[in-house]
């Protein structure tokens, strides 16, 4: 800020003299002894300062001290030193994955490749059940019926990856000589989806089976639950705006396209944005919990890939710069939508 | 007054009232499904006979997994784990956010950027495992040998509770704040009295997300907690589930029923409480989650 010379001086109309400013004193000293002066605003408001310490330590432990353990993607990793003092080893990490062309990079753009892919099936699949499941929810003018409705489709959000993925691997568990395959893929059998060698051979060992799976099971679980946002926007709509729309003659689909469609558009628009910045952040844990040595390769993705060199093997720095790569790619799609919505809608997610 | 339905209108109708029965029905049946299966008899489950009823009942396969140790054992410590976790993460939330949502907060901008970042940007696996190694060294050092601890605090956090949070606290009217302050209610009362009151709905919602993660957690407990002992019931279920599919395990068995079932007893198990406890709080979260996120 500029300070002009008039500034420190006023003019004091009962005395007919000019004196000091005495808020431009307090300002200059705000200035000089900046620190001072938050140190005497937070001492007011100690409470809410000691109210925000606790949540800061927990992110500050758990969330940003293991990005500086990220630093071992550029050092030679090592069992027994810590990051600080292990040898620097440059970008040669960055190097092998992603131009040596060797096995273990052909491995890492494989799961490059997968990761995308299966968050781009679920944004082309998963993203419009909810809108469609919102759509017939406001069909239902009954609440009890809409409730218990409700009520079934929000559940499988609630489960557990674990038991989920137990569900699946034995409802299309693999046969064997004593036992029978599962009886989902008894039931595709019957239909004729599936041949018999297939499902004896369990579809979870089939990497043409896995991505199907995945975002089935995904839509499963998440359609009912994603439906909420969507239905709020539609109830929100004015009664009035409808029967005006009859009154000029629409039909049950001129309505849904004149009044319905353009009232959550908006909402459309921003979750549509926000899913386009999260299409590299896939959840390892269901992957891990689904995929084999056999569907690796449709399955195998960035996270998993690390897990498995880093966690279960001792290559720990590949495994992390491999991680770290994918999530700046992330983070940059996230904030690019993030603005994107924000411009769009004057609405920001965070 | 009321209308005639149009012919389009019906139809739309019966369409919806189809889809929805018939989504609902794909939501509930797995659960279903594993009920009959848990208690139906061998041959039934093994040659894959139970399709929607359980046939040859037998409930043995429950009883065996009630007189199995490990099975309480696994049961209390993800009780433990729910319980504190979400107390202690609901705790640290709270009043992080209401600090959050003053505007007399000095760096308060900085404060939510540094929260807002870690939904963006996570070190990956690796990293964290090696941060949490460092953590329970420490732990083990001040005398917490006790693994669980290790997950009730180091894990679990999400910034997005928080964000929730804060903006319900947001939305409170500053009038009755003030009401409180001019009336001699200290800053905690102010909170205790006015605004966790104010919010009930979205609290509900946030210990109902931080609830049901703890208790469905799975990937970090199972890699941090070295002692099988003090395991959670998700560790449990899934290596029961690793070694049954082992062929050469299955060998050996020789009980009435079938492997399948012991595990779709286990599952059964795990999610009763969550059946019981989720229809009282439906209710709030759909208000909650509407709430939250979108801040304009």
């Amino acid at each position: 800020m500029k300070v002009k010379a008039a500034d420190y001086l006023i003019y004091d109309e009962e005395k007919k003299v000019y004196r000091e400013n005495p808020e431009q004193i307090v300002r200059d000293d705000v200035e000089k002894h900046y620190w001072k002066h938050v140190g005497l605003t937070m001492a007011k408001d100690w409470r809410l300062y000691i109210m925000v310490l606790p949540m800061l330590l927990v992110f500050l432990f758990w969330r940003y001290f293991p990005m500086y353990e990220l630093l071992g993607c550029f050092k030679v990793s090592d069992e027994v030193l810590p990051v600080s003092e292990q040898l620097f080893s440059g970008f040669s990490y960055f190097k092998r994955l992603l131009v040596s062309g060797d096995a273990l990079s052909v491995e890492f753009w494989r799961a490059l490749r997968n990761t995308f892919i299966l968050s781009f099936y679920g944004l082309c699949f998963g993203f419009p059940v909810p809108i469609i499941l919102a759509l017939f929810f406001n069909e239902v003018r009954s609440n009890a019926a809409r409730s218990i409705f409700q009520v079934l489709t929000y559940l499988p959000k609630f489960m557990s990856t674990v038991v989920m993925t137990s569900l699946i691997t034995m409802l299309v568990k693999q046969g064997s000589l004593t036992t029978s395959y599962g009886v989902l893929s008894q039931l595709m059998e019957k239909i004729g989806m599936i041949s018999h060698e297939t499902a004896q051979a369990g579809l979870l060992n089939n990497p043409a089976y896995f991505r199907t799976i995945y975002e089935l099971s995904g839509i499963w679980e998440t359609a009912g639950y994603g439906s909420i946002v969507y239905f709020a926007a539609i109830i929100a709509i004015s009664p009035t705006s409808y029967e005006a729309a009859q009154i000029d003659g629409a039909g049950k689909m001129a309505q849904m396209k004149y009044v319905v469609l353009p009232s959550i558009l908006s909402t459309i628009v921003i979750m549509l944005i926000t899913r386009i910045g999260t299409l590299l952040s896939i959840g390892y844990e269901k992957v891990l919990l689904l995929y084999n040595p056999n569907t690796y390769v449709t399955g195998d993705v960035v996270s998993t890939f690390a897990q498995r060199y880093g966690l279960q093997g001792a290559a720990k720095g590949i495994a992390s710069a491999a991680e770290m790569m994918n999530n700046v790619i992330g983070m940059l799609l996230v904030i690019g939508s993030n603005t994107i919505a924000r411009k769009a809608s004057n609405v920001s997610l965070y | 007054m009321k209308r005639k339905l149009e012919t389009s209108e019906l139809i739309f109708k019966i369409i919806s009232y189809l889809f929805l029965t018939m989504f609902s029905i794909m939501c509930l049946y797995p659960f279903v499904y594993a009920i009959s299966a848990a208690i139906s008899g061998r041959t039934a489950v093994e040659y894959s006979q139970v399709v929607l009823f359980p046939k040859q009942i037998q409930f043995e396969a429950f009883s065996r997994m009630f007189n199995n140790n490990m099975f309480w054992n696994s049961y209390s410590n993800t009780l433990f784990i729910t319980l504190y976790g979400t107390i202690f993460a609901l705790l640290y939330s709270i009043l992080g956010a209401y600090a959050l949502s003053k505007k007399r907060l000095l760096f308060r901008k900085a404060l939510n950027f540094f929260l807002v970042f870690t939904m963006w940007f996570s070190a990956g696996i690796v990293p964290q495992y090696l941060n949490y190694l460092s953590t329970k060294k420490v732990f083990n050092g001040i005398g917490i040998t006790d693994d669980k601890w290790l997950v009730i605090i180091a894990m679990g956090m999400a910034a997005m509770n928080i964000i929730l949070l804060r903006n319900a606290f947001e939305n409170v009217p500053s009038e009755i704040e003030e009401a409180a302050i001019v009336d001699g209610a200290t800053e905690f009362q102010v909170l205790s009295k006015v605004y966790i009151p104010m919010s009930k709905s979205t609290i509900a919602t946030v210990a109902l997300f931080f609830g049901i993660s703890r208790w469905n957690g799975y990937f970090w407990a199972r890699q941090m907690i070295s002692n099988s002992n003090e395991h959670p019931l998700m560790v449990f279920i899934r290596l029961l589930l690793e070694e049954y599919t082992d062929a050469e395990a299955m060998a050996g068995w020789n009980y009435s029923y079938a492997s399948d079932s012991v595990i779709y007893a286990l599952i059964v198990c795990s999610i009763v409480p969550i059946l019981i406890i989720y229809p009282f709080i439906q209710k709030y979260f759909a208000k909650g989650v509407n709430m939250g996120g979108v801040k304009e």
